[in-house]
């Protein structure tokens, strides 16, 4: 607790942090209680078909099939935020786990395992993200698996990269010489004191995953209508923009306000903790 | 140095062997082969056979693959059903049109990438540095297709200035392709000039708080001249490699600005064949994508060497 608490404060000491804590904060805190605050239901359709523009009613105005856009927009984060929530969760424990592995064996098994990421690291995984949805479904599970798979390929390299620098402390050293078994040193010596570096991490794969989340859904890849969902919102009303502003920016400003919050915690953490995480790749 | 150079370039071969395994392994692993894609619902009992022996998709996996990848090495990239084409002739002209806007948002955004990020590490934490940060992120969080849509309703609907989606053949002569592409390239140029300059800025402030600079400073350099020709070309060396990277990483982006923009490029076409279940293309696209990115990891690796004269003797260095 104590740990986490060291962690909010750093974010929470520079002004940009603290922004983009309480916009991140903010946004789940709506996500688990926004189905008892919208005032329609998702897919009720007023009497009026088409567009019409903000009203009393109706604050966001009504999508082109007459749906209340602010309902959808309170709602159409919560599939997108859990999804990409586990699949970061999944992409951080075995990229990092692997990647701890790696720099602690040293030798053969660190080359083997780099090499495996060295290839798949060149392989498009956008058409295999789309290839494995095509075939398998659109189910949270195998989308969490998909997304959290392939972006967890870059953090093995991090991981590693990270624990290169821990590995030669004494207190590996002196853990090696208790005789204690590799599980244990990995978590109990190495995994405390990469776990700034991961978390870092993890915030920025989880902007990336939510950006990668709202282009699938873009493309007719991600969640099936009518599921209220913002990439699907902003793709499906994009055409009727000119005319009807109001059925894209809402669920646009609620994309991008998630987004630009995650980066500005990553920013704060990265900077308090002494990280650099502008450096590192996207990939 | 030679040697170094040679390491690397069979380092790239044997990468790019091992994801054509990969990515055939992983179209093969898929339920359902191109035969019952194609015939669909028809896909049953004799029909099935017939089409299977005649594409030869009934001889085991690892035969197929090698006829796959020797097909490759003479530059044949095998055969769509669905289409009824050589692949070659699809891909082609598509890929091309991808490059011109690959290349014309690379030309584009590099430049102004690093000018923008030398200007935000000299004037570091103060107003411009502020705003200039402050545009990159957002630009970098902005979806590109809601780029791309702003876009669009901004110069297209309104100002009537651009047209607004690509409507041209595959193969349409260069000229149309480049009088086409002013709006998808802007919206990868954004994108781009945030992710680069973010790193430029970076690697700048660090150098710019080296020793040699200061040295410089004390030996009462012009302030140009040490910005220009001491400061940046160190700072721009560990930009390389992530430079390429990020290029690579902007393919993934490509496919959904085609998407957005109507743009007859690689990216739509993999969109396409993914939805049509044309495994052939879908295969080749990706192994093209997958050579791209090795391809432009091995030319930052070498222009890395080339540029930085203590990697030269570092023969352990990979």
């Amino acid at each position: 607790m104590t740990s986490l608490k060291l962690i909010l404060t750093a974010i929470g000491s520079s002004r940009s942090g603290l922004l983009g804590l309480s916009m991140v904060g903010l946004h789940l805190l709506f996500a688990l209680t926004s189905p008892w605050l919208v005032p329609y239901s998702f897919d009720s359709q007023s009497e009026i078909i088409g567009h019409i523009g903000p009203s009393f009613q109706h604050w966001g105005g009504l999508d082109t099939l007459g749906r209340d856009v602010l309902t959808r927009t309170m709602l159409g984060g919560r599939q997108a935020i859990l999804i990409t929530l586990l699949g970061t969760l999944l992409a951080v424990s075995w990229g990092g786990f692997f990647g701890i592995v790696a720099g602690y064996s040293g030798g053969r098994v660190d080359e083997a395992i780099m090499r495996c990421i060295d290839i798949f690291l060149a392989v498009p995984f956008m058409i295999f993200l789309l290839l494995i949805i095509a075939t398998y479904g659109n189910d949270p599970d195998v989308m969490i698996l998909t997304l959290g798979f392939f972006y967890g390929i870059g953090v093995v390299r991090l991981a590693r990269a990270a624990t290169l620098e821990v590995v030669v402390k004494d207190y590996v050293l002196s853990a090696k010489a208790r005789g204690e078994g590799i599980y244990s040193i990995i978590f109990r010596e190495i995994l405390p004191n990469v776990r700034d570096v991961l978390l870092v991490e993890a915030a920025m794969r989880w902007s990336w995953m939510l950006l990668a989340f709202s282009a699938l859904s873009f493309l007719g890849f991600g969640i099936t209508p009518p599921t209220p969902d913002w990439g699907l919102m902003i793709a499906s009303a994009r055409i009727y923009l000119p005319l009807a502003p109001w059925p894209v920016l809402l669920p646009m400003i609620a994309l991008s306000s998630l987004i630009i919050g995650i980066n500005l915690t990553a920013d704060a953490l990265a900077k308090s903790l002494g990280l650099d995480r502008i450096t590192r790749t996207v990939i | 140095m030679l040697q170094l150079i040679a390491r690397r370039f069979v380092f790239a071969l044997v990468t790019l062997w091992a994801v054509s395994v990969v990515v055939f392994t992983a179209v093969e692993l898929l339920p359902g082969d191109a035969c019952q894609a194609f015939l669909g619902q028809m896909a049953q009992g004799q029909r099935l056979d017939n089409c299977r022996s005649r594409y030869q998709l009934d001889q085991p996996a690892q035969v197929r693959y090698l006829k796959w990848a020797k097909g490759l090495l003479a530059g044949d990239l095998g055969q769509s059903i669905k289409r009824d084409k050589p692949l070659k002739e699809i891909i082609g002209p598509r890929f091309r049109n991808t490059v011109i806007l690959g290349l014309s948002a690379a030309l584009l955004g590099i430049p102004m990438a690093i000018l923008l990020g030398a200007i935000a590490a000299l004037y570091r934490d103060q107003r411009v540095d502020i705003w200039i940060s402050g545009i990159a992120i957002f630009c970098m969080t902005v979806p590109e297709f809601i780029t791309g849509t702003l876009l669009i309703s901004f110069f297209a609907v309104w100002l009537g200035w651009l047209p607004g989606i690509v409507i041209m053949r595959a193969d349409a002569p260069l000229l149309e392709v480049l009088s086409n592409i002013v709006l998808p390239v802007i919206t990868l140029t954004l994108v781009m000039v945030a992710h680069i300059m973010r790193m430029v800025r970076t690697s700048m402030i660090n150098v710019l708080a080296s020793e040699f600079v200061l040295m410089g400073n004390l030996k009462g350099l012009p302030r140009w001249q040490l910005v220009l020709r001491h400061a940046l070309p160190n700072a721009l060396l560990p930009a390389i490699n992530l430079i390429a990277l990020n290029i690579a990483w902007l393919m993934g982006g490509v496919l959904v600005v085609e998407v957005v923009f109507n743009y007859p490029g690689i990216g739509r076409l993999s969109v396409n064949a993914i939805s049509d279940r044309d495994f052939a293309l879908v295969q080749a696209i990706a192994l093209l994508m997958a050579s791209i990115y090795i391809g432009l990891n091995l030319i930052a690796d070498l222009i890395s060497l080339l540029l930085n004269p203590r990697l030269r003797n570092q023969q352990g260095a990979g």
